[in-house]
């Protein structure tokens, strides 16, 4: 396990590098630089503007400079906002991420799983429909229509929960997160019902039940486990899933979190902050994605040996 | 029963499919039928009410103009996108995990290897930069941004069932009588995976259609004064206290496309491939 774990978390650099490159050059080789659309920018000063920002030096020295400066922790410089380093952006907003898209995961976990159990042991009966419908509800209706609606319902019809803005406490993260986790809610829940119910036909679960288990003790120690490996290798893309729908809902809800940085930096044309955005997410993505590899190959021992 | 009589027998079928053929048939004709235009402001009637007074069925945005016919327009714009953006990622998809399925070895380990890395990034980030590359609008643009990312599942799937193609009879005979690989390919390799391509081309189709109006919905997409399902749902969101068919409207109308499409997709895959699911 170990050296399967050490072997997995070494690509993560290698594929870090790549991402960074691959960012990088794309972006500097596109047409059209940061400064183009300030309207009559002397030539002189449009020189003096790239001087500052590193531009007027070969491509590859300012590539090794950026990484370089990545290596400390430094970004660069925001070029559309004045006198605003990238670094201190994503530290701001990055908690503020953080802590929705973690939230989202283990409230997506701790409602999807025991629905999809409970759908997989009554099968058949409403409740099972009911999951169903939740599943194939929350997979069509994108979190841009939930989140929206939510907080109409809760927010300025019912006033039970604040609509918009950032307080760390729990009222204030409600409607957030039930938006966020929502989608992945129902993939979880389909994942184990559908896992469940191949897994209780298996002969191992036969043999469990007629030496006298009681079908819970069955469901719990011998069915759940293998039942959930589909679910766990999901948790990879629903970190991706998550992030991406972190973007709507901080700018549903006004949440002062990296996602909007993406977003307007993307308008801007705002080159180091979409850069170093895309960085952190790579790098969190991949981190995820190694997570559930692990838990996966913890889980079942099979994917360690291959 | 033949594939045929199975989609035929199916009732899903026969209600998701019509739904969408009358969704596509309005959304081509309704605006050129109707007395309004995609941007005529109606100064009389700012942010009317659906009713069949004023004249407007679905009502009006803020600005006066008619939501049926932005509605269908959005309808369009997004099935447009959506079924253009499907075939690049199909026509990319397929010649990729066609060949890495068929050459095998070390072309195939890296060409997959390179999919795993795409794979490991969110989607949504590679659009974004992009379309911070080629600035916002352009809707060829935003379309094959979308395509371009969307066939990685589609590469995957392509490639094991290549793998499994390569060493058929068949496949041995062509290579036997000296075809090319190109000519292999072409010509008994792909045409043997079109089950599994309309299958995953099915599904593919709502993923996009989902993932223009997101981008619409953030601003990155569809500009105005044209009109997707996710800029509609944006205004209408802004709007949602005042004037709540401006949100429900677009939204109804989009949450009913991507049920209809994953209805037919997932009844396409039954009918085609009922041994795998």
């Amino acid at each position: 396990m170990l050296l399967y774990a050490v072997r997995r978390l070494a690509a993560v650099p290698p594929t870090l590098l790549a991402i960074i490159t691959l960012s990088f050059f794309v972006i500097r080789l596109a047409p059209g630089g940061p400064f183009d659309s300030e309207q009559g920018v002397a030539p002189e000063i449009r020189a003096h503007l790239e001087a500052a920002y590193g531009l007027d030096q070969p491509l590859l020295i300012q590539y090794g400079r950026y990484v370089g400066g990545l290596l400390h922790g430094r970004f660069g410089p925001s070029f559309k906002l004045r006198d605003v380093e990238v670094t201190d952006l994503i530290a701001q907003g990055l908690p503020v991420s953080l802590t929705l898209g973690v939230l989202a995961i283990l409230a997506a976990v701790l409602a999807g799983i025991p629905l999809g159990v409970l759908a997989a042991v009554r099968r058949d009966s409403p409740l099972d429909r009911l999951a169903t419908a939740i599943a194939v509800l929350g997979i069509a209706v994108p979190s841009f229509i939930v989140g929206p609606l939510l907080a109409l319902i809760f927010g300025l019809r019912l006033h039970w929960l604040p609509v918009a803005g950032w307080q760390p406490d729990a009222a204030h993260l409600v409607l957030p997160v039930v938006t966020l986790a929502l989608p992945v809610v129902a993939y979880i829940a389909r994942l184990t019902r559908g896992g469940l119910l191949e897994v209780l036909r298996a002969d191992f679960i036969r043999t469990a039940h007629a030496k006298g288990l009681s079908g819970t003790a069955v469901l719990l120690r011998h069915a759940l486990r293998p039942a959930l490996a589909p679910v766990v290798s999901f948790l990879g893309p629903a970190t991706a899933a998550i992030v991406t729908g972190s973007l709507v809902v901080e700018s549903v809800f006004g949440l002062p979190g990296t996602g909007r940085y993406l977003v307007e930096g993307a308008i801007n044309r705002d080159y180091t902050l979409v850069m170093g955005m895309v960085i952190v997410y790579g790098a969190l993505t991949l981190l995820c994605n190694l997570a559930a590899d692990l838990a996966y190959g913890w889980l079942d021992p099979r994917v360690r040996h291959e | 029963m033949s594939s045929w009589a199975r989609l035929k027998g199916n009732r899903t079928v026969l209600v998701a499919g019509g739904a969408l053929v009358l969704l596509a048939v309005l959304a081509l004709l309704g605006p050129a039928l109707s007395p309004y235009a995609l941007d005529q402001l109606d100064w009389q009637h700012l942010a009317a009410p659906p009713g069949l007074t004023s004249g407007h069925w679905l009502g009006t945005d803020r600005l006066g103009r008619d939501l049926l016919v932005r509605t269908l327009e959005g309808v369009r714009v997004s099935l447009v996108i959506g079924v253009l953006a499907t075939a690049v990622s199909v026509v990319i998809g397929v010649a990729w995990g066609a060949t890495a399925g068929y050459l095998g070895g070390r072309t195939d380990e890296v060409m997959m290897r390179a999919v795993d890395v795409l794979n490991s990034l969110p989607y949504l980030f590679l659009v974004i930069v992009l379309t911070t590359l080629v600035g916002r609008g352009s809707v060829s643009v935003l379309l094959l941004a979308i395509g371009a990312i969307g066939w990685i599942t589609m590469a995957r799937i392509v490639r094991g069932q290549a793998l499994s193609l390569r060493h058929r009879e068949f496949i041995e005979a062509a290579v036997a009588a000296g075809g090319s690989s190109a000519h292999v390919l072409a010509r008994h390799v792909v045409p043997n995976l079109a089950g599994v391509v309309v299958v995953y081309a099915a599904l593919t189709l709502p993923q996009m259609v989902l993932f223009e109006s997101f981008l619409s919905f953030l601003g990155l997409g569809v500009q105005e004064p044209l009109a997707s399902l996710g800029s509609l749902v944006r205004d209408g969101a802004k709007d949602m206290q005042s004037a709540l068919w401006m949100l429900l409207v677009p939204a109804s109308v989009l949450i009913g496309l991507i049920l209809c499409c994953n209805f037919l997709g997932d009844a396409l895959r039954d009918a085609l491939d009922p041994r795998e699911y």
